[in-house]
């Protein structure tokens, strides 16, 4: 295997992981990355798990319109549930949660918190992030976050329901609705320590990928993977600090009385004393983060995914420079089209024709990706490992969710299917489905990795499928509703007999969407056997030629027993012509006369 | 004792699964199967699976359009023509690539499964291909831009022109209430501050274009072919004025005022008539998150012909007619100080 590695072993008696390890400094307040990753990995799952019981809930409510159920009584209570019929507050509440949780906690801090963790130290080739106290500070202030709003779900006037946007002053007035009042306190406090924790990560992560990169590992020899986690901190780092900032002008409001987001409210029989404020304001700073944050859920998908579909092909990733500045563009352009999530707040129109432009421009960067995965599939030898079937499913829930954005791109197109499930499909399609696909291929192809076992293949495939099927059965037909015009975040749309075609597609919806809740027991049964009973790991189990697939199966702290890896290529030699194997490891030197493949 | 019992049948089985798993675990074991290596036998049925898949997503999605793809709502205004059209042309594009993109992905992830004789295609890059899938995006899409800006140029960023009838959609948690502006098409001054009693809008009964001002609840109506320029306010939280049929959607801001105007260009007897549905209405729906009954906060519109109209706003009684102590007392109050 590799040859730098090993030949220096006697070297290095010193390493830091000879370092006496409690139980507490190993498995809690731990400052190594591999395991600050399972920490995100599994704090992630956890709050999935919450986010998606949610969503079973309230699509079993819009399946079947205001009907009684035992679990709701069992799982809300007489209180939200009375009669076992979901009570409209609940409802928005569940939205809410849902949201935040699969935004921000699933797809922000367990995407990139966990694979940022893993792959950067090892695929760059440090022994650890630059800083790993700021790295256990991050996750804990992460966990922190986790428990208040987890908290929040139980308090009695119920958790914030104002939408996961929390648009004020819906957001503002504990008057407007009960989830505006403790709920919401407790929602900006969680997203405060949230924020803090993406700042102390996206600033490690950034810092690692300029400063730590082992000797030979240039730029543009970094696999596609870093790329995307490099591009997607960079944009956590700016966007972040414009939400914290939204944040605090909004408890302001709540709790000091100033007139930051409120103007001119009268409501429950009195006039409020907030003067010259604009909600529109808050629209504009949350968006400014909540823009680039769907970058930053998509680009770690589409990183992860190159990494494994070429693997798994046997081939070069296609174009890696065109990759590479695809990812780049992509995140500059994610900072100047926040404005197209505001088309139809009163924003000055011709604001609407400027983010229109920018807007439509992702759509080429965005094509040159979705063309080069495609390519890199094209004459390929193809292995379907778990891993391989999200990644290819993830091409394919990019470009279905990707083309429907550009007609809401269009302001002009906007106008009717504005805040429609039109937009819920949408988004839910190219951001969630994508992520969650990516994200579940990663936690396949590394777990090796993480726990130095395999997981389970059968199972594997059983879990994709369903949860590919339950994925397109779910968000497919929304489209539909949304082009009939029923609005997202609508309790039940049987108040309007225009919508009562609409009744069936939400059936099958709901259908879909609680076999695929089901599905996840497959992939959690099979995540938490394996981590005990799974198969022994060997150290190259997909043959691929990244660093981490040098280290040895059980690593220590600090990653390589010996010296650090030496870098000679870039990281997709495989079947390169005149070579034993069909991979090349990036430690082997270049022959003479060879050239390096990334170089072009 | 039914709960206790099923938490023991959910308990045992996991159980079993966990045995079961563990079974196989064995057997394969012994049989020398490893996870990292996939055999032929699964390798080609996940590649038959995803050709499958593709080909039922096709037939699945032929369904739903030939079922669902005339679902959107009756169109009822001069404008949603022209925007029907522009929708019509995006999602045949959209269609298209999506069609074309995903049957390709599908049929190389069928064609190009795992065979021991193919060799892999050392290919790193290709500079004419990456220009040409840069090059075509860019164009098609200057081309969306070009006809998206210039229809939201001329239904958006125009003025409504001067005749238009002037209409205050006003929207409060979780209702709607119209205010046309009466003889003089004005609409009269309002601030919360105002708001009292029966003067539920805010509305400035020293403002002398406010006497007039006629106030609907429950539906308003509106001629056909007559432009009507609505301006909206909310008086609590956002709200969002949808009209699905007449293709129009504003939010409407507390502390601003927001607009929008267009034509109607059928009738609600024509609409009734052409669905064959008697109970056809044409709504105003709320579209932005406002709380608990947020899912019903609708006004009806009738569309009718200017007869009809003039006729039905002839009936309405002007603000200063509904509410004449508020009058009273503004004269009384002038009176004092003028004293």
């Amino acid at each position: 295997m590799s040859t730098e590695t090993h030949a220096h072993d006697e070297h290095h008696a010193h390493d830091e992981h000879h370092e006496e390890e409690t139980f507490i400094s190993k498995y809690v307040f731990s400052q190594d990355h591999k395991m600050i990753a399972k920490q995100f990995l599994i704090t992630g799952m956890f709050m999935a798990v919450i986010g998606m019981t949610m969503s079973s809930l309230f699509r079993l409510q819009l399946g079947w319109q205001g009907e009684s159920f035992k679990i709701f009584s069992f799982l809300l209570g007489d209180k939200w549930a009375p009669d076992g019929v979901m009570d409209s507050n609940m409802y928005l509440a569940l939205v809410t949660i849902h949201g935040t949780i699969m935004v921000f906690f699933l797809l922000t801090a367990g995407l990139s918190g966990t694979f940022a963790n893993l792959l950067i130290p090892l695929q760059v080739g440090a022994r650890d992030m630059a800083s790993g106290f700021l790295n256990m500070l991050s996750y804990w202030f992460f966990f922190l976050s986790s428990c208040i709003m987890f908290c929040s779900i139980f308090i009695e006037t119920g958790p914030a329901s104002g939408g996961w946007t929390i648009y004020p002053p819906l957001s503002a007035l504990p008057e407007a609705m009960p989830g505006s009042g403790l709920g919401m306190t407790l929602w900006l406090l969680s997203m405060t320590l949230f924020v803090v924790s993406a700042l102390l990560g996206g600033l490690n992560y950034v810092v690692t990928i300029i400063n730590l990169r082992t000797k030979g590992m240039t730029m543009m020899r970094l696999p596609l993977s870093i790329w995307a986690l490099f591009v997607t901190a960079i944009l956590g780092v700016l966007s972040f600090p414009v939400l914290v900032s939204a944040i605090l002008l909004l408890m302001a409001d709540r709790l000091l009385g100033t007139s930051f987001y409120l103007s001119d409210i009268f409501i429950n029989g009195q006039v409020l004393d907030f003067h010259g404020g604009s909600p529109i304001l808050y629209e504009h700073l949350f968006w400014f983060l909540g823009h680039p944050e769907v970058y930053i859920v998509l680009l770690p998908a589409l990183g992860l995914s190159s990494e494994i579909i070429a693997i798994n092909s046997r081939k070069p990733v296609f174009g890696y420079r065109a990759m590479v500045g695809s990812i780049l563009a992509i995140g500059f352009l994610s900072f100047i089209v926040w404005g197209h999530h505001m088309f139809m707040t009163g924003m000055n129109p011709f604001l609407g024709a400027v983010f229109t432009f920018t807007t439509l421009l992702i759509a080429i960067p965005s094509a040159v990706k979705a063309f080069n995965y495609i390519t890199t599939l094209w004459k390929g030898n193809i292995v379907y490992t778990p891993a391989m079937l999200f990644a290819v499913a993830m091409v394919s829930t990019f470009v279905t969710g990707g083309v429907t954005g550009i007609i809401l791109a269009d302001s002009a197109l906007d106008i009717a299917i504005h805040d429609t499930l039109f937009v819920t499909a949408h988004f839910h399609v190219v951001m969630g489905l994508s992520s969650v696909m990516a994200m579940f291929g990663g936690v396949y192809h590394w777990f090796p990795k993480m726990y130095g076992r395999m997981m389970n293949t059968k199972l594997g495939y059983a879990h994709f499928w369903l949860t590919f099927v339950a994925a397109y059965g779910v968000f497919f037909p929304m489209h539909f509703t949304g082009i009939m015009g029923v609005p997202r975040r609508y309790y039940t749309n049987s108040e309007f007999p225009m919508f009562d075609e609409a009744l069936p597609l939400d059936q099958i919806i709901s259908v879909f969407a609680i076999m695929g809740a089901f599905a996840q027991c497959i992939f959690f049964f099979n995540f938490f056997y394996s981590i005990f009973r799974g198969q022994k790991a060997i150290q190259n189990p997909w043959r691929a030629n990244t660093l981490e697939w040098t280290t040895p199966v059980e690593m220590g702290h600090g990653n390589w027993p010996g010296d650090l890896p030496v870098v000679h290529r870039w990281a997709y030699d495989f079947s390169k012509p005149g070579k034993p194997e069909d991979f090349v490891l990036q430690t082997v030197p270049l022959e003479e006369g060879e050239e390096d493949g990334g170089g072009h | 004792m039914i709960s206790l019992l099923t938490y023991a049948v959910i308990i045992l089985g996991v159980i079993a699964i966990v045995q079961l798993v563990r079974v196989f675990e064995l057997t394969g074991e012994l049989k020398g199967r490893k996870e990292w290596e996939i055999s032929e036998k699964d390798n080609t049925m996940q590649a038959n699976l995803y050709l499958w898949f593709g080909i039922v997503l096709f037939v699945l999605f032929g369904w739903l359009v030939v079922e669902y793809g005339g679902s959107a709502q009756p169109n009822g205004s001069v404008h949603g023509v022209k925007y029907d059209n522009l929708l019509m042309i995006n999602f045949v594009l959209v269609v298209f690539v999506f069609l074309v993109v995903n049957a390709v992905l599908f049929y190389f992830a069928w064609k190009y499964r795992r065979d021991a004789n193919r060799v892999p295609e050392y290919v790193t890059h290709s500079t004419k291909l990456e220009i040409i899938w840069t090059l075509v995006p860019s164009i098609v899409m200057a081309g969306v831009i070009i006809y998206g800006i210039m229809f939201w140029y001329e239904t958006i960023m125009t003025k409504p022109s001067e005749d238009a009838i002037v209409i205050e959609l006003y929207s409060k948690q979780f209702d709607w209430t119209a205010r046309y502006g009466g003889a003089d098409n004005q609409v009269g001054n309002a601030h919360v501050r105002l708001i009292e009693g029966a003067n539920f809008l805010g509305i400035d009964v020293e403002d002398p274009t406010s006497k007039d001002d006629k106030i609907v609840k429950g539906e308003f109506h509106i001629p056909i072919g007559k432009e009507i320029s609505f301006q909206l306010r909310s008086q609590d939280v956002l709200h969002g004025a949808y009209m699905p049929n007449f293709r129009m959607q504003i939010n409407t801001v507390p502390g601003q005022m927001t607009f929008f105007h267009f034509t109607p260009n059928k009738t609600t007897k024509q609409q009734r008539e052409e669905l064959d549905d008697p109970e056809f209405h044409y709504v105003l729906m709320c579209n932005k998150i406002c709380g608990a009954s947020h899912y019903n906060m609708q006004m009806n519109i009738i569309v009718e012909t200017e007869e009809e109209y003039n006729k039905w706003l002839g009936e309405q009684k002007d603000f200063m007619a509904q509410v004449p102590e508020l009058f009273e007392n503004s004269e009384e109050k002038l009176m004092a100080e003028k004293k």
